[in-house]
């Protein structure tokens, strides 16, 4: 397949770097200033290489690599909240192309599904994003395979900034601001960390999810979901719950058509216990039973596998 | 794989049997064979259903899984089986406060959770690491009526939000059967 990659972060330039080991040609890439544009395959390397010491990824225009020759539109933009731009305006451009749409951004489909939705049915293409939740997991295409209405709820870890922070301060017992501070050093949390750690970010997983198990009888977006972060929890609240056997882990959950993330108690040995940066989801299936999906759930490399096992799909 | 790691929990299930030699024990067969522990046994022999069965009111612990299949593994026997899962008795709820516990009245707090939702607190334990004016956590653990524990938290939270602490949940392992 040829392969237009919008967005040059981590996972952008990691589908670029890895799109030739699944058997792809990356004919477009571009990042928000500039493109790399050639209808027979451009140079990864050059442009991912030219992106870290000059800052762009070639000398084409970014509408230049909408516009170019391609079979999939691999969205890797920064997600936004509320109109989900630029990434939904990619989605549309695309599609109204009739081309096929792979999204690592979470936005279009968090914030937009019904028009993401609507403007697929008016297409001769398709739109898959088990890049969305859970990195390389595959959370989606579980459920696509199972049929959402035989899965009754999700619930997990899907964050791992605050995970990380979380299984830190349990097993240091040191406070919220210090385990903070070293995640960021480690470049496990942002600079700016709200996003991960108010939950935002497991929250539009999580209404991901909701969207796909909702079919089109009824569409998600944050507004519909309870969060709470873990910013205010002090270590003395991780000190009692570990005297009990238990633990707290920033937990989403879909059920009932109910869309909630906070901090939960799990049992301290329990599955949905995982530490670090790792990630988990337990599906409960109607007829088989509970069943777990953990790994890796952020970083390039793992979301851009996640990107191109959606692009296999799209080849077959 | 989380089948030795998941949280053993008590369990009610309701029983309806032929008032028959040896059905008794076809009953607890199952319980035992999956890995459930017996704690009790309430036979209401003078109690009979208007079809002729004698109601029968088992007591268990077991985690959700296995409760699944002994749930499963009755049923399989034949044997009927009214009520699982939906009513656990005496079960446990552990739920951590956080906030000005104990300068917002922590007495109150306690008896309100008691006196409003028929649960009663099994265990409390209390960090406070700023002192008594500053903000601290609190581990409570309640051990709540058959389908109270609902109650329990409405309360909880009610208080909560009255008294601005935050509630840190536990999480059900599923609608279990």
């Amino acid at each position: 397949m040829r392969l237009a990659v919008i967005g040059a972060g981590a996972v952008g330039s990691s589908v670029v770097d890895l799109a030739g080991e699944y058997g792809h040609t990356v004919t477009a890439f571009a990042d928000s200033r500039s493109a790399a544009v050639a209808p027979a395959g451009i140079d990864g390397q050059a442009a991912i290489e030219r992106k870290e010491t000059e800052g762009v990824v070639g000398d084409a225009d970014p509408e230049d690599a909408l516009a170019g020759e391609y079979d999939v539109l691999v969205e890797a933009t920064p997600t936004t909240l509320g109109d989900a731009q630029p990434g939904f305006g990619h989605v549309e451009h695309a599609l109204e192309r009739d081309r096929h749409v792979v999204l690592a951004n979470k936005g279009p489909v968090a914030e937009r599904y019904a028009d993401v939705r609507a403007l697929e049915r008016e297409s001769a293409g398709e739109v898959y994003f088990e890049a969305t939740v859970g990195g390389a997991m595959p959370v989606l295409s579980t459920i696509a395979d199972f049929g959402p209405d035989k899965i009754t709820a999700v619930r997990g870890v899907l964050n791992g900034t605050a995970n990380f922070i979380l299984s830190r301060m349990a097993a240091e017992g040191l406070g919220y601001e210090h385990v903070l501070a070293e995640a960021q050093d480690l470049g496990v949390a942002e600079a700016d960390p709200t996003f991960d750690v108010e939950g935002t970010d497991a929250a539009l997983k999580c209404v991901i999810v909701a969207n796909v198990l909702a079919g089109d009888e009824r569409e998600y977006t944050l507004d519909d979901a309870r969060v709470e972060g873990i910013s205010d929890l002090p270590g003395s609240a991780l000190d009692l719950a570990n005297e009990d056997g238990r633990t707290i882990r920033l937990i989403g959950e879909v059920t009932g058509g109910e869309v909630r993330v906070g901090p939960r108690l799990v049992p301290e040995h329990g599955a949905l216990a995982v530490t670090g940066t790792r990630n988990i989801v337990q599906l409960e299936t109607a007829h088989a039973g509970q069943l777990n999906v953990s790994g890796r759930g952020a970083g390039g490399p793992e979301t851009a596998t996640a990107v191109l096992a959606d692009v296999d799909r799209l080849a077959d | 794989m989380s089948d030795s790691t998941e949280e053993v929990r008590a369990y009610t299930v309701r029983l309806e049997l032929v008032d028959r030699p040896g059905e008794l024990l076809r009953a607890l067969e199952p319980i035992a064979d999956n890995g459930g522990n017996l704690l009790s046994i309430f036979h209401e022999r003078g109690n009979v259903t208007p079809r002729g069965h004698i109601p029968v009111e088992v007591d268990l612990e077991a985690t959700p899984e296995r409760f699944d299949d002994i749930v499963d593994a009755l049923r399989d026997e034949g044997i009927n089986v009214i009520q699982a899962g939906a009513e656990r008795y005496g079960e446990e709820l552990t739920v951590v406060l956080i906030g000005h516990i104990v300068d917002t009245d922590l007495s109150d707090t306690l008896s309100r959770i008691e006196d409003s939702s028929g649960a009663s607190v099994r265990d409390f334990s209390l960090s406070a690491p700023e002192g008594r004016d500053g903000e601290s956590s609190a581990r409570v653990r309640l051990a709540a009526q058959r389908g109270e524990t609902e109650a329990a938290m409405d309360i909880i939270h009610e208080i909560a939000a009255e008294k601005d602490f935050q509630v840190v949940e536990p999480l059900t392992a599923g609608d279990a059967a």
